[in-house]
């Protein structure tokens, strides 16, 4: 796929996608350490924290600081 | 170095007066997560990561009254320091673009170019993907522009087109990252109710582009 169809691919999806209920990126925050944990853990993180999970999909910020916390992690 | 602490001990050693020994320790864990955290970044110097962690410990020793215990003081701790660094690298990065830039305010005006079908990603497609994916389009930009707040519009394009993070739009429309979030999820809900009303479906939207992939 070229990558400016994917990227209108990709803002359909997210749109499609929406839920009416979301968390906000200040309460994605709070629950990341833990979200993090139970990642590495070989938990099912998104079983438990399932807005957090949802709201990692949408938000690009949220989601890059999430996947260095699980890289420095998984390295210390 | 003490990795062992645990977090009742973190917090004894730096709630009050901190020990020097504990900020010491703290400080080398978060210089050596956020070398590796930022190492394929090529321009960051170890100056600028020293500046990162700086400006972590300040937020750490802030908001220890925060910390719920809910994963191991450390895990916490890396996660303010990402954020600081993250943070500043936006802005950094995007310190020189206005949103004006982006997105100017005259969508929709009888310019060509003004139109939000000029703001929709578009590449060449075969003639077969050309008449779904363009009467997407189409209709994506024309809910846009006739279902959305001036403002749920501009950070829609700022955000989801043009690749600008949250917190730098947040900044540039005076408000933080997480009422942005807020602003785009009402913007999202409203998109999803029209695409549906007008019979475009998750399902049906996958079944229509899985051939390009």
């Amino acid at each position: 796929m070229k990558a400016k169809s994917k990227k209108l691919t990709n803002l359909l999806l997210t749109i499609l996608q929406t839920y009416a209920r979301e968390i906000g990126c200040d309460t994605c925050f709070e629950h990341l350490d833990r979200y993090v944990e139970m990642t590495l853990a070989g938990k099912d993180a998104s079983a438990v924290m399932p807005l957090v999970y949802r709201h990692l999909q949408t938000c690009p910020a949220c989601r890059e600081e999430y996947e260095a916390l699980l890289k420095v992690l998984k390295r210390s | 170095m003490t990795d062992e602490r645990t977090n009742d001990l973190w917090l004894r050693d730096l709630e009050g007066q901190p020990s020097p020994q504990a900020l010491t320790d703290l400080r080398e864990r978060l210089l050596r997560g956020l070398r590796y955290a930022l190492k394929q970044r090529y321009h960051i110097t170890e100056s600028d990561i020293e500046d990162f962690v700086q400006d972590a410990l300040v937020k750490i020793l802030d908001n220890l009254d925060t910390f719920r215990g809910e994963s191991r003081f450390l895990t916490w701790a890396h996660k303010i320091a990402i954020r600081v660094a993250f943070s500043e690298l936006r802005r950094k990065r995007w310190e020189n673009v206005s949103l004006q830039d982006l997105v100017p305010e005259t969508l929709g005006s009888d310019s060509a170019d003004a139109s939000p079908l000029a703001w929709l990603p578009s590449d060449q497609v075969s003639p077969e993907q050309d008449v779904t994916q363009q009467n997407l389009r189409a209709l994506l930009a024309q809910l846009i522009q006739e279902e959305l707040t001036d403002l749920q519009r501009q950070a829609l394009i700022a955000v989801a087109i043009k690749g600008m993070p949250l917190e730098e739009v947040a900044r540039r429309m005076d408000t933080n990252r997480n009422a942005l979030y807020k602003l785009l999820h009402d913007a999202r809900k409203r998109l999803k109710q029209q695409l549906e009303a007008h019979g475009v479906t998750v399902e049906e939207f996958m079944g229509t582009f899985s051939a390009e992939k």
